[in-house]
C-alpha cells in the first residue's frame, strides 16, 4: 500500500514533465540491453532534441555532461527512466518456470508486483508478455504452456491495477530460445516469461 | 505509407507457388532381417538422343528398399542386364537368391516426352505379375518412378504404395534473415520446394485432404494465426486470427472443417472452423490446456492432447461435443497424435524419464510400442497408407527427418546439409 503511495506522488509531480514530453515522444519500445542513463536521478525535464523527434536518454545525459543540472534526490522519473533503471525490480524482465509448469516463485511473484504498480501508476506504459517453453515435447502443446506461462504473469500484473488494455500476451512455445542446448542449464534457462515494455 | 508499408511486408514474407529446387538425401539406417530379395535393372534409355535427368531403376531401388518390406540386390551384383522379359534367364536370378526381377526401357515419343514400360517378374514362378507403359514428360521422370514403386510394391505386399507422395515440414535457418521456411518435397525428400518464407516462426502445417492446400500458424505479425494457402497459385488467406492462440490447425477427412485451438475465451481449447461460412464451434470448455486436435477417419470425433488430468494425455471427443474420453493412461506425457488410415494405430509423443520418443498405441488391446530412439523426436506422421510413420529429430544443433515401418523394424533418415528441420507431415495420395 505504501508503495502505491510512494508510485502515485511520482505520477503526480511526474505528470506535468509527461505532458510536455507527450507532444514530442512517439512509441519507443524498450528492451533489457538499452543504454541505461549516466544519472539514474536526472528528472524528467522533457528536452526535445533540436530535430524534434523525441526525448531519449543520451540526450537527457548530455544536459548532465554539459553541467546545467539542478537535481534533487526526490525528482520524479519519468516512466522511460523508471525502465531505464539497471538495478531494482522494474529492470528484472524475465521470470522463469519449471518444466511444465506456470507456477510463479514468491520472488517472481514480488518482482511482478513491482512491476504491476508501475504498469497501474503510468497509463502510458503498456507491456508485452512472451510466453516460452523448452524445447522437450510437443510443439503446440509448448505453446500453450508458453501461453499458460504468460497469463500467470498477467494475473499478477492486473491484481496490482494494470488494467487490461496495458497489458498483452503471446506465446512463442520452444520456436525461440534464449540459450541454445540439450541440457537442463539451457532448458532453464529457455522456460520464461519476458515483459517487453511501450512507452507511448 | 501504404506502399512503405506494402515494401515492408514484403520483406518479411514471402508466399511462392510450387517451383525450385533443392534436395535431402536419404540413408537408410536399419537393415531389416526377412525383406523380400527383389532386382532392379537399370532401365534400356539406349535408344534416347539424351540422357535422362534421373535414373529411374536407381529411384524404384531407394523406394522399395526404404520400406523395409524389400531388399533391392545391389547394382553392381547383377548377374546379367536385361530389359525385355523374354531376355531374362530365370535360373541365373534365382541362383542370385532373387525373388522378384524389374526390368523397363524407355522410348522419345518426342523431345522431351517419354514412353516408359516396365514388368515385375516373378523369379521362382518364372511369369510377369505386373506390366505397365506410361507416359512422362521431363519434369515428371521421378514422380513416375514413384509410380512405378507404388505399383510394384502393391502388387507384392498388397497394399497401396506410398511413394508418389509429398511431405510438409518447416525448415529454420538459425543464421539467415528469412529464418522460417515452410516446404513440400516429395516423400523421399528430393525436389524440395518453398511454400512460405518468413523471418518470424512458421508452426504445424497441415494437408488439405485433397493434397492442393496447406494450412498451418504464421507469426508473420507478431503474434500466431492461422492461414491456408493453396500451393499451385501461393494465394493465402488468413483463416484465424483471434486474440490470444490461434494454433495446431488440422483438416477435417472431408476438408469442408479445419479443426484447431484457440484460447479467446479463455484457456486453450478445441474449436472446429467451417471453412467456407467461417462459422467456429467449441468442442471443449476446460481450464487446462487442450490442444493438438486430429480428426478420426469417419470426421465424427477428434482426438487432442490435454492435461486437465495434471499431466499431458490424449482425449477423444465427438464433433459435437460431450464429455472427453481419455485414451492414454501410460507414462506421464503423451501428445501430439496421428492416427493411422484405418483407425487401429495412434501414434505419439511419449516422454518417459526425460527421453521423448515416439510411441505407437494399438487402440484395441491398448499396447503402446515406442517406435524410435531418440531423446528428443517429435511430430509423428503416418504415411497414407499407414505402413510408415515420419517424424522429426533433434541431433546435435539440428533436427531432422526420419521415417520408420509401423513394426519399428527399417528406419532410414532424410538428412540434409543447411538447416533445422522440423514438424514434417505426410500429405495424401495423389489422386488415382
Amino acid at each position: 500500500m505504501k508503495r502505491n503511495e510512494m508510485f502515485k506522488s511520482w505520477l503526480l509531480a511526474g505528470l506535468l514533465a509527461l505532458f510536455i514530453t507527450a507532444c514530442a515522444t512517439t512509441q519507443e519500445e524498450i528492451t533489457e540491453d538499452g543504454p541505461p542513463p549516466e544519472d539514474e536521478t536526472q528528472m524528467g525535464t522533457g528536452v526535445v532534441t533540436d530535430d524534434g523527434t523525441g526525448v531519449d536518454a543520451t540526450g537527457v545525459a548530455g544536459v548532465d555532461d554539459a553541467g546545467t543540472t539542478a537535481i534533487t534526490d526526490e525528482g520524479p522519473m519519468t516512466a522511460l527512466e523508471m525502465l531505464e533503471q539497471t538495478e531494482g525490480a522494474l529492470s528484472n524482465r524475465t521470470i522463469y518456470f519449471e518444466f511444465d509448469s506456470a507456477k510463479l516463485t514468491s520472488e517472481s511473484i514480488e518482482i511482478l508486483e513491482v512491476h504491476g504498480n508501475f504498469i497501474a501508476g503510468n497509463g502510458e506504459v503498456s507491456v508485452r508478455l512472451e510466453g516460452h517453453a523448452d524445447e522437450r515435447g510437443s510443439r503446440e502443446y509448448n505453446i500453450a504452456l508458453g501461453d499458460r506461462r504468460a497469463q500467470s504473469v498477467r494475473r499478477v500484473l492486473l491484481f496490482q491495477g494494470a488494467s487490461t488494455d496495458q497489458v498483452d500476451t503471446v506465446s512463442y512455445g520452444e520456436e525461440q530460445p534464449a540459450m541454445q542446448g540439450h541440457n537442463e542449464e539451457a532448458w532453464a534457462k529457455n522456460r520464461r516469461v519476458e515483459l517487453i515494455y511501450t512507452v507511448n | 505509407m501504404k506502399y512503405l508499408l506494402t515494401c515492408l511486408l514484403a520483406s518479411m514474407l514471402l508466399a511462392m507457388p510450387l517451383a525450385g529446387k533443392a534436395a535431402l538425401t536419404i540413408e537408410i539406417t536399419g537393415g531389416v532381417e526377412g525383406a523380400l530379395p527383389i532386382a532392379v535393372v537399370p532401365f534400356d534409355t539406349s535408344k534416347l538422343s539424351s540422357k535422362l535427368p534421373v535414373d529411374l531403376a536407381s529411384i524404384v531401388s531407394s523406394d522399395l528398399n526404404r520400406s523395409g518390406v524389400l531388399k533391392v540386390m545391389e547394382r553392381s551384383q547383377l548377374p546379367a542386364n536385361p530389359h525385355y522379359s523374354n531376355q531374362v534367364q530365370y535360373q541365373r536370378w534365382r541362383s542370385a537368391g532373387q525373388e522378384y526381377l524389374v526390368v523397363g526401357r524407355v522410348r522419345e515419343e518426342s523431345p522431351g516426352l517419354y514412353t516408359i514400360e516396365f514388368q515385375l517378374l516373378d523369379v521362382l514362378k518364372q511369369k510377369q505379375l505386373l506390366g505397365r507403359s506410361m507416359k512422362a514428360k521431363k519434369r515428371n521422370l521421378r514422380s513416375r518412378a514413384h509410380q512405378i514403386s507404388d505399383f510394384i510394391y502393391e502388387q507384392i505386399t498388397g497394399t497401396r504404395g506410398a511413394f508418389n507422395t509429398r511431405i510438409a515440414y518447416i525448415r529454420a535457418h538459425k543464421d539467415s534473415a528469412r529464418k522460417y521456411v515452410l516446404q513440400v518435397a516429395d516423400s523421399d525428400g528430393f525436389n524440395a520446394q518453398n511454400v512460405l518464407e518468413s523471418d518470424e516462426p512458421i508452426m504445424s502445417p497441415s494437408w488439405s485432404p485433397d493434397g492442393k492446400s496447406l494450412a498451418y500458424v504464421s507469426f508473420e505479425n507478431r503474434r500466431p494465426e492461422i492461414y491456408i494457402q493453396h500451393l499451385a497459385t501461393a494465394r493465402r488467406s488468413k483463416i484465424a486470427g483471434f486474440r490470444g492462440l490461434n494454433g495446431a490447425p488440422s483438416w477435417s477427412p472431408d476438408g469442408k472443417f479445419l479443426a484447431l485451438v484457440l484460447s479467446k475465451d479463455g484457456s486453450p481449447d478445441i474449436y472446429t472452423l467451417n471453412t467456407s461460412t467461417k462459422r467456429l464451434k467449441r468442442l471443449t470448455k476446460h481450464r487446462a490446456i487442450d490442444t493438438e486436435p486430429v480428426w478420426t477417419r469417419d470426421g465424427r470425433s477428434i482426438i487432442f492432447t490435454s492435461d486437465r488430468s495434471g499431466t499431458p494425455q490424449l482425449y477423444r471427443v465427438g464433433v459435437d461435443g460431450g464429455r472427453p474420453k481419455r485414451i492414454t493412461f501410460e507414462g506421464r506425457y503423451n501428445t501430439a497424435a496421428s492416427l493411422s488410415p484405418d483407425g487401429k494405430y495412434l501414434t505419439m509423443v511419449h516422454g518417459d524419464q526425460g527421453q521423448y520418443k515416439i510411441a505407437q498405441l494399438e487402440r484395441e488391446s491398448g499396447n503402446l510400442t515406442v517406435l524410435t530412439d531418440g531423446s528428443l523426436d517429435e511430430s509423428p506422421s503416418f504415411s497414407p497408407n499407414g505402413k510408415m510413420v515420419l517424424y522429426a529429430s533433434t541431433r546435435g544443433n539440428n533436427g531432422f527427418l526420419f521415417a520408420v515401418s509401423i513394426d519399428g523394424r527399417a528406419k532410414h533418415k532424410l538428412s540434409d546439409q543447411a538447416g533445422d528441420i522440423r514438424e514434417p507431415v505426410w500429405g495424401p495420395f495423389e489422386s488415382k
